[in-house]
This record gives C-alpha cells, structure tokens and sequence, in this order.
C-alpha cells in the first residue's frame, strides 16, 4: 500500500482532476447522444426489418448483421479516415456520435424486435377488430406495451456505449480516455492520469448498473 | 344440405362460395351463408371444423382463398367497379366495411395498458373521431349495462376473467357494430363464471337490433338465445335450422352423432 501511495501522487491527481471532468463531460454527452441516435434508428430498423415489403427489410436486415459483426473501432476508422476521401468530412464529435448510433442501433433494433414479438397476436387482433389505423395501432397499443419492459436492456446497452465510448479517442474525440492519454503523454506519466480514467469510468457505470438492476426486477414484478 | 331459410330482408352478412385453406387444410369449403339483420345465429360443431374461422374472415383477421362475403350490401374483401366487377379491396375499404362488424375474442385480448374504462372508450375517440366527454359518458353507461360500474378504473390485470369478458363486450359495443361475432366468448372462463358473461350477452340478444354470430360449445345457452342454430363440419355447413329442430329433431347422421356426444357428457 505505503508501495503504491508512493508511486500515486495524489495533488498531481487533484491537479488533473478538472482536465479529466473535462473529457468525462465529452464522454456522457456523446454517449447520451449516441444512445438517442440508436435508441430511434434501433426503432427504426426493426420496423423496417419487420416490414412485407422485402425491398426495404432485406437491406436493412443485412445492414443489420454487418454492422453487428464487425467491430465498433473498424467503423470509426472507416467513417472518420475514409468517408472525408469522398468529400463527406465531419467533426470527430458527429463522426463518434453516428457510429456508436449506429453500432448501438443494431443492438436496440434486436431488443426492440424481441418486445414487439413478446406481444401476442390477441393485441393486433383486438386493434383490428376496433379498426384503429396501423400507425394508431403501433403507437398507443403495440408499442406502449413493448418498451417497458425493454428498458433494463436498453439501460444495459447505454452503460456499455459509455464505457466503449473510449474508443472514441482513436478518432480524437476529447473524451475522457483521450484526456488522460494525453495527459499521460504530455509528462511520461501515465499512472495517475490513467487509473483517474477509469475511476471515473466506474463512478459513473456502477450506480448506473444499479440502477439498471433496480428496474429489472421492478419490471419483473410488473409481468 | 338444407334450403336456407327465406329471407325477407337484405341479408346483412352473406358470404358466396367462400374458401379458406391453410396450406393442405381446408377449413371453409365453398361455404354459402346468410345472417339477416337482428338475427342470432349459433355455430356450433366439433373442435376444428373451421366454425371460427368464419367469424375471423368476416372480422378480416383472415383472408379468403376464394369467394366474396357481402357485409350490408357491400363486399368485404373486394371493391366494385363501375361495370360491378370485384378487384380486391385496399385497406381504406377494409376499414370502412370493418367498421360494421365487432367482435369478443376468447381470450379477451382487452389492451392491458389501459383501465377497462378506457378500453371501451379508447376507439370511439380515436377510430370514430367522437369527442373525448361523449365517449367516456357512452363508456360508463356500457360498462354500468355490463355490470361494472364499480370497475372504470381497473387494470385488466386487476379483474377477474368474466369481468374481463364483459368489459371486452362493452368495447365491442361502444363501436356499435351491425353485427357482433362471439368466438368461444366462455371458454377460457373458470366454470363459475360462465353465467356472468352468458347473461349479458342474453341480454344483448333480447334487445334485438344486432345481429350476432356466435361460436359457442354451451349448447344450452345456443338453444335459449339463436333465432337459427348451425351445425358446422369440415369446411361445410350439415344442417341448420331453428334451434328445436336441430336439438330434438336433428335429421343429419353426423348432427345426431355430435349432439350424441355433446349431450352425453
């Protein structure tokens, strides 16, 4: 302990410490924005996916599977290096923000198909026998059933976006990882500057796990 | 097969020549039928004869292989052209033919979501357009008529399924359908609250104006409220007539052999 105290310097720690709330800010607001974009486009694409016309839920079904397996780096890089090559440059925040949208999206658009299929035939059937519109149908029967009830995995897949936000650092994005390397760069000091990093990573992630698992059982007690 | 029964007016469902088929199985078999206004007309028949799948194919939950059904005059699945020829209908006629026909499912199938009271009034406002004040009155009078006035603001959840059964029969009214169907209304319901959801629905059928089609496997309850029992095999009306006739006096082999086996148990 006495070991690492003396290793960890603890006024450098304090010293960085606002530079690294900094960063963290980056962090949860791309993360928050990066999270709306997937929780409508993950809506989206599972709509689409769902759809009879095969023209549009064939592509977006194979735009699906693609993005889903490849990795989230391979996409930032594609999108940040060689997108501006066609005349499409954008600021490193948007470029992180789309891509964790649309990694994420794919995830959600599962979720989002699993709640849809969880409600039974009865409901559609009920709708139609009371002659509400498709579009009635989907908003005020269908989908106000189907969401709650997905709200742990969505909260599950937010606190992964914001711990693979990291990733956001190869394409300069200022966030928090970005932060302390640089930092860790600027003296040779990487140590505090990066266990600060992931402090702050835990933080935030853990209570938000437990609050997760908080609504969990709160929606396991409601079915 | 026997004549059908003369009719003096329009019939209000007339199905022509109807088939439907899933995959190998043939569940309606060229079925000719007519339901005039205000009449009670009781289906009965052995588990998977296809007697509700007639009621599904007039509620447009399933849709003909062949053969047109008529709904007030006018074609259900199909559209007519100037010259009277039928082109298959879009979903703005399906809407608008739909909207004659109401219906009570097994497994009551209310929106969970929503208190029993808004179950009822929740299409009048959104489907008929009726003002939000008109259709909770019209909802509270329905549901008080079904025995729930205590119950505006129950969950689903919170009911028990003969409650569930007649808010769904108020939903279904709240519409106000020419025709009502009722497909096995009774039979996810615990014995003891069968009678419950059978007497509101007596009800419904002594005050006449609607017609109502009705599956049912309670053939006391067939033989009290039908103007015209039909019994229903392999794709096929077998018989059908007033309820006395095919009770006591059924002339079909295989109406006397289920009837047989129905009265047995």
């Amino acid at each position: 302990m006495t070991e690492l105290l003396e290793f960890f310097d603890f006024n450098y720690a304090l010293e960085i410490l606002p530079v690294l709330l900094e960063g963290l800010w980056v962090t949860v607001q791309v993360s928050v924005a990066g999270f709306a974009l997937a929780a409508v486009l993950g809506l989206l694409m599972a709509l689409a996916r769902r759809s009879e016309n095969s023209w549009l839920s064939e592509p977006v079904g194979a735009l699906v599977e693609f993005v889903r397996s490849t990795p989230l780096l391979v996409q930032l890089f594609f999108l940040f290096y060689v997108l501006p090559r066609y005349g499409l440059r954008l600021p490193p925040f948007i470029v992180g923000t789309v891509a964790l949208g649309l990694h994420y999206g794919t995830y959600a658009s599962e979720v989002y198909r699993a709640g849809i299929d969880a409600i039974g035939r009865g409901q559609w059937e009920a709708a139609r026998a009371l002659n509400f519109s498709t579009g009635y149908t989907w908003t005020g029967i269908i989908l106000p059933q189907a969401i709650p009830p997905m709200i742990p995995a969505l909260g599950n897949y937010l606190i992964a976006m914001f711990k693979e936000s990291a990733q956001l650092a190869a394409i300069t994005v200022p966030e928090l990882l970005f932060t302390g390397q640089v930092l860790g760069a600027r003296n040779f000091r990487y140590l505090v500057p990066i266990t600060m990093v992931g402090a702050l990573y835990f933080a935030i992630s853990y209570p938000s796990s437990l609050i997760v698992r908080q609504l969990e059982a709160r929606y396991a007690r409601a079915t | 097969m026997q004549e059908r029964p003369e009719q003096a007016t329009a019939p209000i469902v007339r199905f022509q020549e109807v088939t439907k088929a899933f995959g190998d199985l043939v569940v309606l078999r060229e079925l000719d039928f007519d339901v005039a206004p205000a009449e009670k007309v009781c289906i009965i028949g052995p588990s998977g004869s296809g007697k509700t799948t007639i009621l599904r194919v007039l509620m447009t939950l399933e849709k003909p292989n062949a053969g047109v059904i008529w709904v007030d005059g006018e074609p259900l699945w199909h559209k007519q052209t100037k010259d009277g020829a039928l082109v298959p209908a879009d979903e703005k006629h399906l809407r608008k033919v739909r909207g004659n026909i109401g219906m009570v499912f097994q497994h009551f199938n209310l929106f969970p979501h929503m208190t029993a009271i808004r179950n009822v009034y929740e299409a009048p406002v959104h489907v008929l357009g009726q003002p939000k004040e008109k259709a909770v009155a019209r909802a509270q009078s329905l549901l008080d008529k079904v025995g729930l006035a205590d119950k505006y603001e129950q969950f689903p959840s919170q009911l028990s399924g003969g409650q569930k059964q007649r808010v769904a029969i108020a939903r279904a009214l709240a519409m106000q359908p020419k025709v009502m169907l009722f497909d096995e209304v009774t039979s996810a319901l615990d014995p003891e609250l069968v009678g419950e959801v059978l007497g509101v629905i007596r009800e419904l059928a002594l005050e006449g104006e609607m017609a109502m089609l009705l599956v049912t496997h309670e053939m006391g309850f067939a033989r009290e409220v039908s103007d015209r029992v039909v019994f229903f095999d392999k794709g096929q009306i077998v018989e059908q007539g007033p309820p006395e006739q095919i009770f006591s006096n059924p002339q079909n082999p295989r109406t006397q052999q289920f009837l047989g086996a129905t009265l047995r148990h």
